[in-house]
């Protein structure tokens, strides 16, 4: 039989506020344990919440990004559980009214073997604010769990799809794609390893064609893409054997282990939590005015797409450059700089996708701390434009300033030109000097030029170069050579 | 008798400490005391008094309710659960007392986290009506009633979530208001039912709960329900209410829910004669309903616990209050220190609430129990189309024998049938001294009357208390606790 996954994601999302959802608590990570934990973070009794007006913008500076509704009144409930890092007994949510609704994320999924990429829109059911736990620290006090409620109270906003992937690649495309929205728009650090941005994958699977869902399985709190691939692969192969091995699958929530790549059932759902959602009484319904979303609209930088749409149109690159220099905001951050720098569009393209992210994937690092200023870049090209120097310097000098400090005298591009002597001679007496010497003590190669051999000229042109050291401006080369030698 | 300096802050303060210290062992209206943080307030009062920035409040001694966290004092809710709990900051309220310059006495007994009518539910013990030492004062805030009754306070803060301010009041014979919910910043008072909670003051005249307003009042962006609205002068009309008929054109409401079944006849003699009292004050009275206040109780003791069984999650034995002494796992921890810190009230009311907030009784207790509430608070709305303020019984019946109801909690809950509904609607009620009625075994007993208003008419309330009060004197009178010194 030819089985179907079907992917559904939340995702939590650490928004980047300055202060705590409910409190004025710092959400500053790394900090020593509890030294962030404010008497409402520590719950004491009497305390009280007051919601963080930046967590809202967040909400719907995100809403906005997706086009989403924004609802005009939201409610936060309380979740009751308990837990020793829950310090209220109940966790701060929103339940029935979200202040996000549906909206879209388009995705794009890169080719994989005989499969070409293909673009997909992946419906966003919700996404609503609540406060983060604090956690638990085993082993830290000698015989006894220790509770660290720094992180208690810390704002996330929970992005819940629709079950529209059909592949773990379809999954993490989505997850990407959200990771560097969350981070273009400014409301999340999108820091993985810190725990900023972590993806709930609920997988279920069903014969092929069918249209009922299967029981899904919930793998918590990955925090990497290459665990999701890997979680959501085994994940499904284990649901198809069991259902082919004539057993069915129940709800439950399921742990990835990265050391054996298996997933692990946590609880069930008998197991599961009734958690007594009610409105919270300590806060009043969140409104969100048409003056509100407007104000934030202003804030708002330009979304990927209509960047994708305005570099296509304003520097003439084709939607494939225009697609990969807005796949994140630093990227196209760092060519609209060296645009804006005096260079010209086309070779910045060329020069971020070609020689700029050739280095950075090399040495693993991402084009925010590339050591190259996109001010150094424009002023390498704008040499080249003005026939300066070669295309061929232009990579030395490139080169150079990749290993020296960004701030130093010795990165300045006319520095490393003077120093290396790379200049290219453009003086065309001078050019027509060296090419005079080069025709005299080439005569046989200008006889085959004049018996048809074309190849002659490139071997001429040649000559011409080395006998410049390398420095004559190859164009002005051609151009002179070609008018001597039909001249004669 | 301060301003013009006839005493000092310090001396009418150690007058306080030494009925205290005469009578509180037998009426046990304290829970905490600190004879030398109280007289180090009395004594930075004198110096404000001498410099000329003295307030109104500045050197007087009030009794605050133990449900107020108040920086270095025992603050307990009436609780074995935070028996030993040294709040480390202050509630609104007590800072606003303080910026006045009002001394605190201590802090009074309570029904434990505010759930009782009859201060038997404090672990601290029960205290004595000082009208009679074999009766209750009444409840939650029967530490503070019997502490204004016995004039071991100048005045007293309460709070009142279905009428713990208001019924003490009138089971101890002083005036009591709640205010409009929302007026009093709960920052800082230990949370019961968060949507019903309200402080108010408890005095001896309208008058002084009138100048306690002033302090009270006021917003506080630490709670969100807190109202921001311009500060009033709550005093600003109790000198019109001079002369033959102050209440000239005003129109009482009197509903004949409030005067049916289940009323003492000798209360309602007093509150009727109290209404006559009225008439000849220029008020006129209009017959009016509140059909659906009969569902008060029924809808309170679903949305109380509900809102507590919440609330009062956060006492787990984790970070501060009762854990203990021994357990086996998490689960037993929480399991003992709960069980061994609340009483049997307390518990009953989290089972109540977590029953009703469960899976699949949500819709048919919670929700309806909300929908029910806006029809109460409805009745309100058409009512006051018809009437300024409406007035009837406080309680039932004068105060009651310690233990008589003790045993039965539908007893106990109905004796605030009459004040539950203004909560239920956040609206303000006052219950004032209208008189005395003999008991069975010969004791004469006070009888308040209740004085309900509209949305922020607390001015309104006090000037028609006052007018009253200036034409009678039930409120001037005292017990005489000389005669139960046999009590001892």
């Amino acid at each position: 039989m030819e089985w179907e996954v079907v992917i559904g994601l939340e995702t939590h999302t650490q928004l980047k506020t300055n202060t705590k959802i409910f409190s004025g608590a710092s959400i500053k990570y790394g900090a020593e344990p509890n030294t962030q934990a404010d008497e409402v973070s520590i719950a004491l009794p009497g305390v009280l919440p007051v919601l963080n007006k930046q967590a809202v913008e967040c909400a719907i500076k995100f809403g906005l990004a997706i086009n989403a509704e924004i609802a005009p009144r939201s409610v936060f409930s309380r979740k009751n559980y308990f837990y020793p890092d829950l310090p209220k007994g109940y966790q701060i949510s929103q339940f029935e009214l979200p202040v996000v609704g549906k909206g879209a994320v388009t995705i794009q999924v890169p080719a994989n073997g005989k499969n070409a990429a293909y673009e997909k829109v992946i419906n966003i059911t919700r996404a609503h604010l609540e406060e983060d736990a604090g956690k638990s620290l085993h082993g830290a006090v000698e015989g006894m769990s220790g509770i660290d409620l720094n992180r208690a109270g810390t704002p996330l906003l929970e992005i819940v799809t629709e079950p529209d992937m059909r592949s773990a690649a379809e999954a993490v495309a989505y997850a990407k794609k959200l990771h560097e929205l969350v981070q273009w728009i400014d409301i999340c650090d999108g820091n993985m390893q810190e725990g900023s941005f972590r993806c709930d994958v609920n997988v279920s699977v069903r014969p092929k064609g069918q249209e009922k869902f299967g029981t899904r399985r919930e793998i918590k709190n990955l925090n990497s893409f290459k665990f999701m691939t890997q979680a959501i692969e085994y994940e499904t192969r284990w649901q198809i054997e069991t259902l082919e091995d004539g057993g069915t699958i129940q709800q439950a929530t399921v742990l990835f282990n990265p050391d054996t790549g298996e997933t692990r059932a946590m609880r069930s759902k008998e197991e599961a939590n009734d958690y007594r959602y009610f409105p919270d009484p300590d806060l009043l319904p969140l409104e969100v005015t048409a003056a509100d979303k407007a104000r934030v609209q202003a804030t708002m930088p330009e979304l990927p797409q209509a960047m994708k749409t305005r570099f296509e149109a304003d520097y003439g690159l084709s939607a494939y450059d225009a697609a990969a220099l807005t796949a994140s905001r630093d990227i196209a951050d760092f060519f609209t700089a060296t645009v804006n720098a005096g260079a010209e569009a086309k070779p910045v393209a060329n020069w971020v996708m070609g020689a700029v992210s050739a280095k950075l994937n090399a040495e693993d690092r991402t084009i925010h701390d590339s050591p190259i200023a996109p001010a150094q870049l424009a002023q390498l090209l704008k040499r080249v434009a003005d026939n300066t120097i070669s295309n061929n310097a232009a990579k030395q000098v490139f080169e150079i300033m990749w290993i020296s400090d960004k701030s130093s005298a010795e990165s300045d591009v006319d520095a490393i030109i003077a120093a290396k002597g790379l200049k290219q001679e453009s003086d065309s007496g001078a050019i027509e000097a060296i090419i005079d010497e080069v025709l005299v003590a080439n005569q046989a190669m200008v006889e085959e030029f004049k018996a048809g051999k074309e190849k002659a000229f490139n071997a001429l042109i040649g000559q011409a170069m080395k006998a410049s050291k390398g420095k004559a401006n190859p164009a002005q080369v051609n151009e002179i050579l070609k008018k001597k030698l039909t001249a004669n | 008798m301060l301003a013009s300096k006839e005493i000092s802050s310090v001396e009418l303060t150690q007058m306080f400490l030494n009925r205290i210290a005469q009578y509180n062992p037998v009426i046990n209206a304290y829970i905490a005391l600190d004879s030398d943080k109280t007289l180090a307030q009395a004594s930075a009062a004198d110096v404000r008094i001498a410099n000329g920035t003295a307030e109104p409040l500045t050197g007087i001694p009030f009794a605050q309710k133990d449900i107020f966290c108040a920086k270095g004092w025992q603050t307990t809710c009436g609780s074995k659960m935070l028996a030993d709990f040294i709040a480390p900051y202050d509630a609104h309220v007590i800072t606003q007392f303080d910026t006045a310059g009002a001394v605190n006495l201590g802090k009074t007994n309570m029904d434990e986290f505010a759930m009782g009518s009859s201060n038997e539910t404090s672990y601290f013990g029960g205290v004595k009506n000082p009208w009679d030492f074999d009766r209750v004062p009444g409840g939650s805030s029967g530490g503070s009633a019997a502490a204004v009754a016995a004039r071991l306070c100048a005045a007293a803060t309460g709070t009142d979530t279905g009428g713990s301010i208001r019924q003490p009041a009138s089971l101890c014979g002083f005036t009591g208001l709640k205010p409009t919910y929302g007026l009093v910043s709960r920052y800082g008072m230990i949370a019961f039912a968060s949507s019903l909670d309200q402080a108010g003051p408890m005095a001896k005249s309208a008058e002084d709960c009138a100048l306690m307003m002033n302090v009270m009042t006021g917003f506080d962006e630490r709670d969100s329900t807190s109202l921001n609205r311009p500060k009033e002068d709550y005093t600003r009309g109790l000198n019109n209410m001079q002369g033959e008929q102050p209440l000239k054109g005003l129109r009482i409401g009197l509903p004949k829910e409030y005067f049916a079944d289940g009323l003492d006849a000798n209360v309602a003699k007093v509150v009727q004669e109290a209404i006559a009292e009225y008439r000849k004050l220029g008020a006129e009275t209009v017959n009016i309903s509140l059909p659906n206040s009969q569902l008060s109780i029924p809808v309170y003791y679903v949305l109380a616990p509900a809102e507590a069984s919440s609330n009062l999650s956060r006492y787990d034995g984790v970070r501060y209050g009762h854990r203990a002494a021994e357990y086996d796992d998490l689960m037993d921890m929480y399991m003992k220190s709960r069980a061994e810190g609340f009483g049997a009230e307390v518990k009953r009311r989290i089972l109540i609430g977590t029953y009703v907030l469960s899976a699949g009784y949500y819709d048919a207790y919670y929700l309806k129990a909300q929908q029910i509430r806006r029809l109460i608070a409805d009745d309100f709305t058409q009512a006051f189309k018809q009437c300024d303020v409406i007035m009837g019984p406080t309680a039932p019946s004068t105060a009651f024998k310690a233990g008589e109801k003790a045993d039965d909690p539908v007893a106990m809950y109905l004796q605030d049938v009459y004040t539950i509904a203004t909560n239920l609607a956040g609206l303000p009620g006052m219950s004032i001294p209208a008189g005395f009625s003999p008991s069975a075994d010969g004791k004469s007993l006070p009888v308040g009357l209740q004085l309900m208003g509209n949305y922020f008419d607390e001015a309104r309330m006090l000037d028609v208390a006052h007018a009253y009060q200036q034409v009678t004197d039930w409120h001037t009178r005292t017990p005489d606790l000389t005669a139960f010194e046999g009590n001892k």
